[in-house]
C-alpha cells in the first residue's frame, strides 16, 4: 500500500550532509510496523517525508498505487495518511473537540469525541472544552494527538515516537491502541525506540546510518537487536 | 428596521427578535425600541444624550441588552450611559455597536459607559463592534468603560472587535475595593489600514481585589494595533495582564503592558508575545487536511474566540 523507492534525503548544513540514502520498501495493508534505529539515525526524516513535510529531492513515493511524491501536505492527508507527531503542537484558543473534529472531518457528538479520548486514556469530559495551551501537560497533549489521529480514520497511520511523554500511562494500553488502529485493513509505521513495541509489530525495521540494515518479523529481528545492546547504543557500537 | 438593521444587530448583540429582558436599541441617534424589566429600570437623561440604568437591589437571572447602530454616513453618535447596580445582584448586560457606512463622509459612536457596581453583585458585560458597508467609507468607535467595584463585588467583561472598524480608541478604567474582581478579555481583529488602540487602566485599591486583563489580537495587511495597559496595585492583591498578538502581512503591534505598585502586598504579572502564526501550527493541521489558509483561519478564529 506504500512504497518507496530509492529515497535519499540531505540536509545543507554546512555543506550536503545525507540524511536518508538507499530506501526501497513496501509496505503492506493491514500490519504493523515500526521503525527503529538510533539517535539521529534518520527515522523520524523519514516519517515526515512520507507524510511530505520534508520534500524529497529522490526517490518516489507510491501510495495505493499513485506516485504522491510531489502532493502537499494536505493533499496526502486526504488521500488518507495520518500522522501523529513526536513533539504534539499548542494551540491558543483550539480545544481537544475542535482537532478531533478536524481530524474526523465532522461534527462530533461528545459522546463521540468523548470515546477518542478515553480510548487514550484520558478522563474525556474533563479534556473536550480544554484548550491545547501550555496548561496541559506534554503528556496529555500526546494522548490527545493520538486521539487526532484515531479520529481521521485514515488507512496509513504514522506515529513519530509515540511512546514519548507518556510516563504514567501503561504500554500495555498504547499497544492495544495500535492493534485496534489496524482493524484488518490499516498500516501503522511507529517510529519508536521501545522494545515492548517492537513485540507487536509484525514488521521490524532497523535504521542505521540513514539506510535500511535489516528488517523482518520481531522474532528475527528482536535477537539481533539485543546483540547490538539498546538501540541508543548501535551509534557507540558502530564507532 | 431593515436587512442591514437586522443583521448588525444579530452580529453585536445576538438579537433576532426583540431580546428578552430589559432592552434599549438605538439607531442613528434615536430611540428605536425600550422595555424595563423586573428590577431594571431604563431612564434617558435629561442634560445629554444617554441613558440611565437602574438596577434594584438583589436582583438576580436578568439581562439587559442596550445595542447601537449607525447606519447613516457622516453621523457621528455620542452616549453617555450610566449603569447604577444595586447590592447582590446577577445580572448580564450586553452593548455593543455596529457601523454600517457606505458614504463618503466618516460614520461612528462613541459609548461612554460609567458603572456603579453595588456590593457582592456581579456583572457579566459583553460589547461588541463591528463596522460594515463599503470598505473604504471610515467607521470610526470610540468605547470608554469607566467601572467602580464596590466591596466583593464582581465583573467580568468581554470586549470584541470583530472586524471592519476603521478606527478605534478603547478605554477602559477600574478601581476595585476589598475583595473586588474584574477579569478583562479583549479580541480585536483588524485589516488593510484600520487601527485599534486600547488602554486599560486598573486600580487594585481593596485588600483581596484582584484582576486578569486578557488581550487577544489578531492585525492583519497594513493595519496597526496598540496595546497599553497598567495595574496598579495599591493593597494586598493580584493583578496579571497578558496581551498576545498574532502578526499578518505588513501589520504592526506595539503592546505596553505597565505595573505599578504602591504596597509591597501587591502580586502583579505580566506576559505579552507578538508573532506570526508558528509554521508548526500551520503543518499540523495540514496533516489534518486542512489547506494553509484554512488552517491560518481556524487558528485565528480559535484565537479570537
Amino acid at each position: 500500500m506504500l512504497t518507496l523507492k530509492n529515497i535519499k534525503f540531505s540536509a545543507q548544513e554546512n555543506g550536503e550532509k545525507v540524511i536518508l540514502s538507499n530506501i526501497n520498501f513496501d509496505f503492506e495493508k493491514g500490519k504493523n510496523y515500526v521503525i527503529t534505529g538510533a539517535n539521529g539515525c534518520g527515522k523520524s526524516t523519514l516519517a515526515k517525508i512520507i507524510m511530505g513535510i520534508y520534500p524529497l529531492s529522490t526517490g518516489q513515493i507510491i501510495f495505493n498505487g499513485r506516485d504522491i511524491t510531489r502532493l502537499s501536505i494536505t493533499e496526502r492527508a486526504r488521500l488518507g495518511i495520518g500522522f501523529a507527531f513526536q513533539q504534539p503542537v499548542r494551540f491558543k484558543g483550539l480545544t481537544a473537540r475542535i482537532l478531533l473534529e478536524q481530524a474526523s472531518g465532522k461534527k462530533l457528538t461528545t459522546a463521540q469525541a468523548c470515546e477518542y479520548l478515553s480510548s487514550v486514556g484520558l478522563c474525556a469530559r474533563d479534556y473536550l472544552d480544554r484548550e491545547l495551551n501550555s496548561t496541559l501537560s506534554g503528556g496529555e497533549l500526546k494522548r490527545i494527538e493520538l486521539a487526532g489521529v484515531l479520529a481521521r480514520d485514515c488507512p496509513l497511520n504514522i506515529f513519530d515516537e509515540p511512546e514519548a511523554g507518556i510516563d504514567i500511562w501503561s504500554f500495555n494500553s498504547l499497544v492495544d491502541i495500535f492493534k485496534k488502529s489496524i482493524n484488518g485493513n490499516r498500516t501503522n509505521i511507529i517510529i519508536s525506540h521501545q522494545e515492548k513495541l517492537f513485540a507487536s509489530a509484525d514488521e521490524i525495521i532497523l535504521i542505521k546510518d540513514g539506510e535500511i540494515a535489516m528488517h523482518g518479523a520481531p522474532a528475527k529481528i528482536m535477537p539481533k537487536l539485543q546483540n547490538f545492546g539498546k538501540c541508543d547504543k548501535l551509534r557507540s557500537e558502530n564507532e | 428596521m431593515n436587512k442591514i438593521d437586522n443583521e448588525l444587530l444579530q452580529q453585536i448583540a445576538g438579537l433576532h427578535d426583540v431580546p428578552a429582558g430589559a432592552y434599549n436599541i438605538r439607531k442613528n441617534g434615536e430611540l428605536v425600541g425600550r422595555a424595563n424589566a423586573a428590577g431594571i429600570v431604563i431612564e434617558s437623561k435629561t442634560d445629554k444624550s444617554g441613558i440611565d440604568i437602574r438596577i434594584a437591589d438583589g436582583t438576580r437571572g436578568q439581562s439587559l441588552h442596550i445595542p447601537v447602530i449607525v447606519t447613516e454616513t457622516g453621523l457621528n453618535d455620542l452616549v453617555y450611559n450610566d449603569f447604577y447596580i444595586g447590592k447582590n445582584c446577577d445580572v448580564l448586560i450586553v452593548a455593543g455597536c455596529g457601523v454600517h457606512n457606505t458614504g463618503s463622509e466618516a460614520s461612528g459612536h462613541d459609548g461612554i459607559h460609567t458603572f456603579y457596581i453595588g456590593e457582592n453583585s456581579r456583572v457579566r458585560y459583553v460589547e461588541r463592534h463591528l463596522g460594515t458597508g463599503n470598505k473604504n467609507s471610515a467607521k470610526i468607535l470610540n468605547p470608554t468603560t469607566v467601572v467602580h467595584l464596590s466591596n466583593g463585588a464582581a465583573m467580568q467583561m468581554e470586549t470584541i472587535q470583530i472586524g471592519g472598524v476603521s478606527a478605534s480608541i478603547r478605554k477602559t478604567v477600574a478601581d476595585l475595593a476589598d475583595n473586588a474582581s474584574l477579569d478583562i478579555k479583549e479580541s480585536i481583529l483588524t485589516e488593510n489600514t484600520e487601527t485599534a488602540t486600547t488602554e486599560f487602566v486598573v486600580s487594585l485599591n481593596g485588600k483581596g481585589s484582584s484582576t486578569n486583563v486578557i488581550s487577544r489580537s489578531v492585525a492583519k495587511g497594513s493595519s496597526r494595533q496598540q496595546f497599553n495597559s497598567v495595574v496598579d496595585g495599591n493593597n494586598e492583591c493580584f493583578g496579571h495582564i497578558e496581551c498576545d498578538a498574532i502578526v499578518m502581512d505588513k501589520a504592526q503591534v506595539s503592546s505596553t503592558p505597565a505595573l505599578k505598585n504602591t504596597d509591597a502586598n501587591a502580586n502583579l504579572t505580566h506576559e505579552a508575545a507578538i508573532g506570526k502564526i508558528a509554521g508548526e501550527q500551520i503543518i499540523k493541521l495540514q496533516t489534518l487536511g486542512l489547506t494553509k489558509e484554512q488552517a491560518e483561519d481556524l487558528i485565528i478564529k480559535g484565537f479570537l474566540s
